[in-house]
Order: C-alpha cells, then sequence, then structure tokens
C-alpha cells in the first residue's frame, strides 16, 4: 500500500519510500536534494503563494510545495526578533524541522484555553477578590461613613438642586441615606457574584470553546454566543444568592442607611431595612419590643431562606446540566 | 501577470480577497472585540478600586495610631485622650475561641457521617442542602437566636451569648470544608484500614481524620476568620463593655463583654475625633487578624499532599 506522508514524519518513523517518475522521466527518491531540485525552478510571486506543480528539471522530486508560517508584520521586542530569526535559520536545516515540530506541539500545548489570562493575572486578581470579601462588613460601614458619603455628596446634592423636581432627587443627601447603603452593598455582594460567575464560567466544557474557535468565530463572539449562554444558569445563581446575602447584610446598612422608619421615593433621604432594625432595636429592647422584634426577624428569616434556596437550587441544576454537556 | 495588490488572480486562491484576512480596525467584529475587551477591563479596574480605598484609608487613618498603648489600655471616655482596645482585642479571642470550640467538634463529626454516607443516603442529603443554606444565613439572624435561645434563658448579655450566635455562623463553613477534605482522601487508604480488620469508628479517627487534617484546619481557619470580623451576632449577644474580661482577678463570663467588631460599630457614629480614630486603628487591627486567619487557612491546604 502507497500512502502519501510528509517528508519530516516519514523521515522520522523511517518508513520506506517510492521512487517517482518526474516530468523529465526520472526516477528519483524523496531527499532533500531532490527536495530543493523542485522548488529551485519556481519562482515565488508578490504575494508568496506558490505552486509547484510537476517542475522541471531531472532530479526535481515531483510532489513538493511550500509551508507557511504566520508571523506578525512587526515585533516590538529586538529579542524576541532575533530568537525568532535564530529559530528559522534552525528550522531550515533538515534537523531543525523535527525540533521545530517538537516546539510548536509544546506551545500549543501549554496553551489549551485560549481566552484565559495569563496566570499571574488571573491569580492576582482571585487573590484581591477574596480580599475584597474577607473585610468585615463593619470595616465597610465604617469606610462608607467616611469616605462614599462625603465624596458622593456634592454631585448629590448638584443633582437635587437642578434636578429636585425629579421625585428620585426629591431630598439632599444630609449624611446617611439609601444611596450610599446601596454603593457599598454592592460593593460587599460584588466578591459573590464573581466568585459564582468564574465557576460557571470555568465549567463550560473547554469542548465547546474549541468548536467555536473552530468554526471561525472570534474570543469574543465565542464568550458572548457559547461561552455566556453555556453558563446563564450559574450565573444567575449567583445572583439570586448574592441577593440573598443583601438582603441579610446588617452592619453596612445598620451604619449608612440612615434608621429612619420611613419610605421616601428620594434616593437621597434616610431609610430602614429589617435587618438594621434589628441591629439597631435589639440592644435596647424592653419586654413589649422584644416580640414585635422577633416578629420582624422571622419576616427576615423567611425572605431570605427562600431566596437562597431558591439560589442554591438553581446552581445544582446548572451544573448537573453542564455536567451533561461534558 | 496584473495582478490588483492583495488579490489573486490564478491559483486556487482566485479571487480570495487576501487582506480581508488580514487583522484590521475597521472591521466590525474586531473593532467590537477590542471595545469589549476595554470595557471587561475597566470593569474588573473599577471592582478594586473600593479595595484599595479601604486598604489605603486603614493605613492612613488607622495605621498612625497603631501603638502599644493602643493593645493595653481600656476604651476612653468622650473626652478623653489616648486610650486603647485591649479589652475588645481580648473579648473578640475569648467569644471566638468558644464559637470554635463547639463547632469543631459538631461541624467535623458531622462531616466525617456525611462524606461516607452513600449518595442515596437522605438525612445525609438534607443536611448537606441545610448546611449550604446556613452558608447564606444572615448573621443578625445568628444573634437573634442567641438572644433567643442564651440571653433570654440566663438573664444576661455574656460572652456565651455571642459565642454561640458566632458558633451557628462557622458551622457550615467548617461542615462542607470537612467534608470535602474527608472525601478527598483516597478510598485506598480506607480500604486498606478496613481489610486491616478496622472498625469504621477506628478507621474514621486513625486514618481519614489524620489524612484530611490540613483541609480540617483550613476550613476552621476560614471560619474563624469569617467570625471575627462579625459584629450583627454579637451587638445583643455579648454587647459592649469597658471593662477587661477578667478583672480584680475573676473572670467576668456572664457579663457583656467587649469585641473588636462592636467597638468600630459604636466609636465610628461618635463626633468625638479621638474615638473615631480609634475605630479607624481598632479595624486596621481587625482586617489585619481576619487576613492572617484567611492567609494561614490557604497556606494549610496549598501545602497539603496529595495521594
Amino acid at each position: 500500500m502507497i500512502g502519501y506522508v510528509e517528508y519530516g514524519y516519514a523521515k522520522s518513523q523511517n518508513l520506506p519510500f517510492a521512487l517517482l517518475e518526474n516530468k523529465a522521466g526520472a526516477f528519483v527518491a524523496a531527499t532533500s536534494m531532490s527536495g530543493q531540485a523542485a522548488l529551485a525552478g519556481a519562482q515565488l510571486p508578490d504575494n508568496l503563494i506558490a505552486w509547484v506543480s510537476d517542475p522541471e528539471g531531472k532530479d526535481a522530486y515531483p510532489i513538493v510545495t511550500y509551508t507557511w508560517v504566520m508571523l506578525y508584520k512587526k515585533y516590538g521586542d529586538k529579542r524576541k526578533l532575533d530568537t525568532l530569526k535564530e529559530l528559522f535559520t534552525l528550522a531550515e536545516g533538515f534537523l531543525g524541522q523535527a525540533v521545530y515540530r517538537q516546539l510548536r506541539a509544546l506551545g500549543l500545548e501549554r496553551r489549551p484555553g485560549l481566552a484565559r489570562l495569563p496566570d499571574l493575572v488571573e491569580e492576582t486578581l482571585k487573590n484581591l477578590i477574596h480580599l475584597l470579601a474577607a473585610i468585615p462588613s463593619v470595616v465597610y460601614g465604617l469606610w462608607g461613613l467616611f469616605v462614599v458619603i462625603p465624596v458622593i455628596r456634592p454631585a448629590c446634592n448638584w443633582l437635587h438642586l437642578k434636578m429636585g423636581w425629579l421625585p428620585l432627587f426629591g431630598t439632599d443627601l444630609a449624611g446617611p441615606g439609601v444611596l450610599p447603603a446601596v454603593i457599598v452593598l454592592s460593593i460587599m455582594i460584588l466578591p459573590t457574584i464573581t466568585a459564582i460567575a468564574t465557576d460557571a464560567l470555568l465549567a463550560v466544557p473547554s469542548k465547546l470553546r474549541m468548536a467555536a474557535y473552530g468554526l471561525g468565530a472570534t474570543r469574543w463572539e465565542t464568550i458572548i454566543g457559547v461561552i455566556l449562554p453555556t453558563a446563564a444558569r450559574g450565573i444567575f445563581g449567583g445572583v439570586v444568592l448574592a441577593f440573598g446575602r443583601a438582603l441579610g447584610e446588617t452592619m453596612a446598612l445598620a451604619m449608612l442607611v440612615g434608621n429612619a422608619n420611613q419610605i421616601n421615593v428620594s434616593l437621597f433621604s434616610p431609610a430602614n431595612t429589617l435587618a438594621a432594625l434589628l441591629a439597631n432595636s435589639f440592644p435596647e429592647a424592653g419586654p413589649k419590643q422584644v416580640p414585635v422584634l422577633m416578629y420582624a426577624a422571622l419576616v427576615l428569616l423567611a425572605m431570605t431562606l427562600v431566596v437562597n434556596i431558591l439560589g442554591a437550587l438553581l446552581l445544582q441544576r446548572a451544573s448537573a446540566a453542564t455536567k451533561g454537556a461534558r | 501577470m496584473a495582478a490588483t495588490p492583495g488579490s489573486v488572480s490564478s491559483g486556487p486562491f482566485e479571487g480570495v480577497d487576501l487582506d480581508g484576512l488580514e487583522r484590521s480596525l475597521r472591521r466590525p467584529r474586531t473593532l467590537v472585540g477590542i471595545i469589549l475587551s476595554g470595557i471587561v477591563t475597566a470593569m474588573t479596574l473599577l471592582a478594586l478600586i473600593p479595595l484599595f480605598s479601604v486598604v489605603f484609608m486603614l493605613a492612613c487613618r488607622g495605621g498612625h495610631r497603631l501603638s502599644l498603648a493602643l493593645l493595653t489600655e481600656l476604651p476612653p471616655a468622650p473626652l478623653e485622650v489616648g486610650g486603647g482596645f485591649g479589652n475588645a482585642i481580648v473579648g473578640t479571642f475569648f467569644i471566638v475561641g468558644i464559637a470554635t470550640l463547639l463547632s469543631v467538634p459538631v461541624g467535623i463529626l458531622s462531616a466525617a457521617y456525611l462524606a461516607q454516607a452513600s449518595e442515596e443516603n437522605r438525612l445525609a442529603s438534607a443536611v448537606r442542602f441545610a448546611g449550604k443554606v446556613l452558608t447564606g444565613f444572615p448573621s443578625i439572624l445568628a444573634g437573634v437566636f442567641a438572644y433567643g435561645a442564651v440571653v433570654l434563658s440566663t438573664g444576661t448579655f455574656s460572652p456565651l451569648a455571642g459565642g454561640v450566635a458566632l458558633f451557628i455562623l462557622m458551622l457550615p463553613t467548617v461542615m462542607l470544608t470537612a467534608e470535602d477534605a474527608i472525601r478527598a482522601v483516597p478510598a485506598k487508604m480506607k480500604e486498606a484500614a478496613i481489610g486491616m480488620g478496622a472498625t469504621s469508628a477506628q478507621t474514621t479517627w486513625m486514618v481519614l481524620l489524620p489524612t484530611a487534617l490540613p483541609g480540617l484546619l483550613t476550613g476552621v481557619m476560614l471560619a474563624v476568620a469569617r467570625a471575627a470580623g462579625e459584629t450583627a451576632p454579637l451587638l445583643f449577644t455579648a454587647l459592649f463593655s469597658n471593662y477587661w474580661l477578667v478583672s480584680h482577678g475573676q473572670w467576668n463570663l456572664m457579663k457583656p463583654t467587649a469585641s473588636l467588631a462592636v467597638l468600630i460599630y459604636n466609636f465610628a457614629g461618635m463626633p468625638f475625633d479621638n474615638q473615631v480614630e480609634l475605630a479607624w486603628a481598632a479595624a486596621l487591627v481587625l482586617v489585619l487578624l481576619v487576613l492572617a486567619a484567611n492567609v494561614a487557612g490557604r497556606a494549610l491546604s496549598r501545602g497539603q499532599v496529595r495521594y
């Protein structure tokens, strides 16, 4: 049986060669000499696309073609350029071919998920997000009181002055209020969402990603068209869990929301939440207040339980679904 | 041959626009990709701004008050100068210690059961699900529970009540990480122990738990780190005190006790600069303690031998 494989492969596997008859009528063996003889007569056009079909010459091996290597036009790093030049000088030699193939195989193998960040950046970001989650909520409250409120107050009061007719900006920000509480709370639940969403995105089987790349999708077409829809359930479960966290979050809100038992549409007016109410009223509660506060705690418990169970179920189903696709 | 630049007029690539294969910003899909990458990077940086701001403020406003007096003296009265929060540090360690003593046996032993229960075990999956739900349990409700169970029945605010509240918050973390750690022990070790004639109690006690020890400790340290920073459950269980836990040679076990977290909360709202500064310094100390516990926990599991 006669097959057609690449010369380097045949050589490395010690396959026996067949002699082929060329245009000049001579039977030639495949060697690097006969290959060079075939290419000697070829001319390279401007776009470098040349086909050497049935070459002239007595010593020319009849099936020879060029290999292309894709490189950037320019390299910013001169050392990289020099190394590449060296590599290709080496690769031109016969022995170099084998080395080059090995290197290429290694290089591809080391980067299985093409859309991943470099490990160091990924690791650093992950640790920073862990850090964000590890900071106690009372410290966030302190920070909100002394950093967030002074920073946003001028902008809020300007909005109230210019657009006070909008109910949303109906009052000015005197100190603690809804908006600072919202800002700090969103920072506090961010690590939960990030951590669960990261897990969901990593759980997408890499063959889906590879298939999308293989069809010619760009990185972002892959992310939007394939990865996000596949991970959507998990991400949504994470958002629900984070919502549950926010419902029960106490200290930052007790310090920032203003503890006013009122409901106002304005973003800048003080308000109250169940958890903050408990935190502020329980320490000094008399025998008449304790049952009322216990009832408030029961309502809070019911709300968070429903949301948390929903989130946990969503995540469970999501991980079952991606397992099926694997 | 009059070839227009970029297109090929002969050969197998005839009519193919080769320039079109190059990466060009004029193509919408390239441009969209770059814009989206930019947005993602910007959002990541935006998410990190609060972190750097918190760390910067802690270092600035808390750092300059850091001294030995801070760790050894009692909290100052409103117009007093100086002072510290030594009693709050002791109180935090004491309350978290009680919580750890309660949660470690319960958490690890239940994890030993969960890890060895079969897949169909209804009780095990119910406990596991409850544990997962409990990780999202609002910390203030743990305080309400401890208030009802301990404060109302003993009639006084105490570190014990605070410890019970923190125990509820630590339990799911300890239990779930311990279950993972015990599950990670290779089956061959367990089978070898059973093959040698060990009872299942001996297997658990002498093979599974010692092998899983680094993982168990990681879970405990992470739970401690979380508990040390909790404020809400302590507000109306341990309350606060301006005095030492041990004074005049006797333990004030059934009296209100100070903790760092509650000190920060109390002093943050004060109009007196000295107390606000102390709140920042206490926040710095608390964050350092929490981070130390966190890093220690993660380092323990990183050094773990894989079988």
